[in-house]
């Protein structure tokens, strides 16, 4: 379970989030949205531990842990994943080594057994299978030269293969063409669990069709100033953001 | 009483030392007395020079030298795990207990091979190997022979030796020439090479530059390449207290082709010098130089590359790039790029990148549960990727990506999370 009490961050010297109080708990899915500059992605990178966002107030925990006094690869291994909204190139780096790697770092923190490279490489092509992702993208360097599309699904094979048990989600559906959609709304929720939660993070209504939600929260100006269930999602989609604004000043 | 003499510069009283250690065995040898009369007016390069503007031969002066104290032979197991023939020198002196010859070419060693391209009166350091040189390997390769591989292998435990080699390959001739440097203590290691490579003729030089962290390794080779032949070459240099690496290749033939890449890994106070210059001399000629830095500590790498395209060489094309990753606030990169070109319809182009690891693929990276350490890890070697992996010998390859990481975890273990 995540909690969230009086959360507040600055980014170079810049009050972004301004108290952010939100409780996300086991096996809930929960949509963050709200305009640009409202502090969303601020949000999810100040959980995943990225430098340069500074904490000056509140807290955060995951399953009781202080969650930010880890650092990311701690928070990784704890069960924590971001689904970054511009997925990094890695040049020089084969993804399935990637993976690997990764996959493999988690679970010796976890204290659990690596996988050798013929037990990994059955697992990874099963996900990429069932993401309807090209076979040659465990051969390529991470992210180079991928389209947006396949930027995003690589995201959530990482996710499928990592086994989160929080993913935030950070504008996965930016750039998706409505098939690419579909399959990355598959993957998450195929995650879904009693011991799986995910904060979903976006602009647009749209995703939330696919993925639906149990909770929305509307974020503006570094407050969540308006929550409720999926049908808010559609209310906004409706009415813009305005009238909510509006509503909360 | 006339003005006292005044006190030799340092350089000056290093070369010196080499001239009396030549007029302390006078041989009668034309060549070497040819050479120590250049050596005697020109003395070493000093940093009035432009070639040595970046890198000063100053520290020879406080360098002792040991003396040879332990047999080479116990440094066999320095020679990557290669699976070749080997021609093994202890000392800059060819020990054949310890070679392994190969079949199918022609090897001659027990006296300097000069080879025909040495600019002993343009090049200083060639001057003083060419009056010093006891030694060499002279490997031939006939025409349309594939040679296969063959390790050349300096070992050296103490002393001031200057190699002497040249290879010759004949049209349509193969081979990859795995040239490793190593040794322990301080030592003075100054080969030269000559390096012929006749029309079709492909010779993938792989150069592995271990020398001990208190030697110094001054080596300059000089390449010429026939029509549509190759010379292939790919330098690791991670080695030595203070490393120059100069070449000379001359694209003599049409179409022929150079290839000078490099990885340049130094930490400590370490100094290693890349210098090289490309002469395309005819038409349609090619020239690839890739060039990687990994610093740390107090390092300072240099590369030099000049690109010289004479009148006739048309169409040539060529390309060069330094990049370099400074993991340290002190360690420094010098790049200097250098065009001349004479022929109006050529393509040359150079860069040079000079950068930190990236926060965002180290973020990236670490969010995914990736340690620190090993997140940097991966990185650098990715970095080295680009030069590393064209490398088309797969034992030598991976006996590089063993050195690198082997150096690599020693960076962290001496400098931890400042690298």
């Amino acid at each position: 379970m995540l909690e969230i009490k009086g959360l507040t961050a600055r980014v170079e010297e810049k009050e972004i989030l301004k108290g952010i109080d939100l409780v996300v708990p086991d096996g809930e899915v929960h949509a963050i949205m709200g305009p640009n500059g409202s502090g969303k992605s601020t949000l999810s990178y100040v959980l995943s531990g990225r430098e340069g966002y500074e904490v000056t107030g509140g807290s955060a925990t995951f399953d009781g842990q202080d969650l930010l006094s880890l650092e990311p690869e701690q928070r990784a291994a704890a069960g924590l994943f971001l689904a970054f909204q511009y997925p990094v190139e890695l040049p020089g780096v084969n993804n399935a080594n990637f993976l690997r790697t990764a996959l493999n770092a988690t679970r010796r923190a976890r204290g659990e057994a690596e996988l050798d490279a013929v037990k990994f490489l059955k697992l990874a092509r099963a996900e990429i299978k069932r993401l309807s992702m090209a076979d040659d993208m465990l051969k390529r360097n991470v992210n180079v030269g991928f389209s947006g599309g396949e930027k995003k699904r690589n995201e959530v094979l990482q996710m499928a293969i990592l086994q989160p048990k929080l993913a935030i989600l950070d504008e996965t559906d930016s750039g998706l063409d409505i098939d690419a959609l579909k399959i990355v709304a598959d993957g998450v929720n195929a995650l879904r669990a009693p011991n799986f939660s995910a904060l979903v993070i976006t602009h647009y209504q749209r995703l939330l069709d696919y993925i639906v939600p149990d909770r929305v929260h509307v974020l503006f100006n570094g407050r969540i100033i308006r929550s409720g269930g999926p049908e808010l999602a559609l209310a906004l989609e409706a009415s813009g953001y305005a009238s909510v604004i509006a509503e909360a000043a | 009483m006339s003005a006292r003499t005044k006190p030799p510069a340092p350089l000056e009283a290093v070369a010196g030392a080499f001239l009396a250690r030549y007029e302390a065995r006078p041989d009668g040898d034309a060549v070497r007395a040819e050479a120590a009369e250049l050596f005697r007016s020109a003395g070493l390069p000093g940093p009035r020079e432009e070639p040595w503007h970046y890198t000063t031969l100053r520290p020879l002066a406080d360098a002792v030298f040991d003396a040879p104290h332990a047999d080479p032979a116990a440094l066999l197991g320095q020679l990557p795990d290669i699976p070749a023939p080997r021609l093994v020198f202890a000392q800059g002196r060819f020990r054949a207990d310890l070679s392994v010859l190969p079949a199918g070419l022609t090897v001659h060693t027990g006296a300097p091979a000069w080879g025909t391209l040495a600019r002993p009166a343009v090049e200083k350091l060639v001057a003083l190997n060419t009056m010093l040189a006891e030694d060499g390997a002279e490997i031939k390769v006939a025409d349309g022979v594939d040679g296969g591989t063959l390790v050349l292998a300096s070992l050296a435990t103490g002393g001031a030796f200057h190699p002497r080699h040249a290879i010759r390959l004949g049209h349509g001739a193969r081979l990859t020439l795995i040239e490793v440097n190593a040794g322990t203590g301080a030592y003075l290691n100054n080969p030269v090479f000559s390096v012929v490579v006749a029309d079709d003729a492909i010779l993938s030089h792989l150069r592995i530059q271990i020398e001990a962290a208190d030697a110094f390794h001054l080596s300059t080779l000089y390449a010429e390449v026939g029509a549509r032949g190759t010379y292939d070459s790919f330098l690791l240099s991670l080695g030595a207290r203070l490393a120059r690496m100069e070449v000379h290749a001359r694209l003599a033939g049409e179409k022929s082709a150079a290839h000078l890449n490099a990885a340049q890994l130094l930490g400590g106070s370490q100094h290693a010098d890349f210098t090289t210059v490309v002469t395309h001399d005819a038409p349609a000629t090619t020239s690839r130089q890739t060039v990687k830095n990994v610093l740390t500590g107090q390092s300072r790498g240099v590369f030099q590359g000049k690109i010289e395209v004479s009148r006739i060489a048309q169409k040539t094309d060529g390309y060069q790039m330094n990049q370099a990753l400074l993991l340290s606030p002190q360690a420094e990169i010098d790049s200097k790029p250098q065009l001349e070109i004479y022929a109006d319809d050529v393509k040359c182009s150079h860069g040079a990148t000079v950068g930190e690891l990236d926060p965002d693929q180290l973020f990236y990276l670490r969010s995914r549960g990736v340690p620190e350490a090993e997140a940097r890890s991966i990185l650098v070697r990715a970095f080295l990727s680009e030069a590393l992996d064209p490398i088309a010998h797969d034992a030598a390859r991976a006996a590089m990506e063993g050195l690198i990481t082997t150096w690599w975890d020693g960076q962290i273990g001496r400098e931890g999370a400042a690298v």
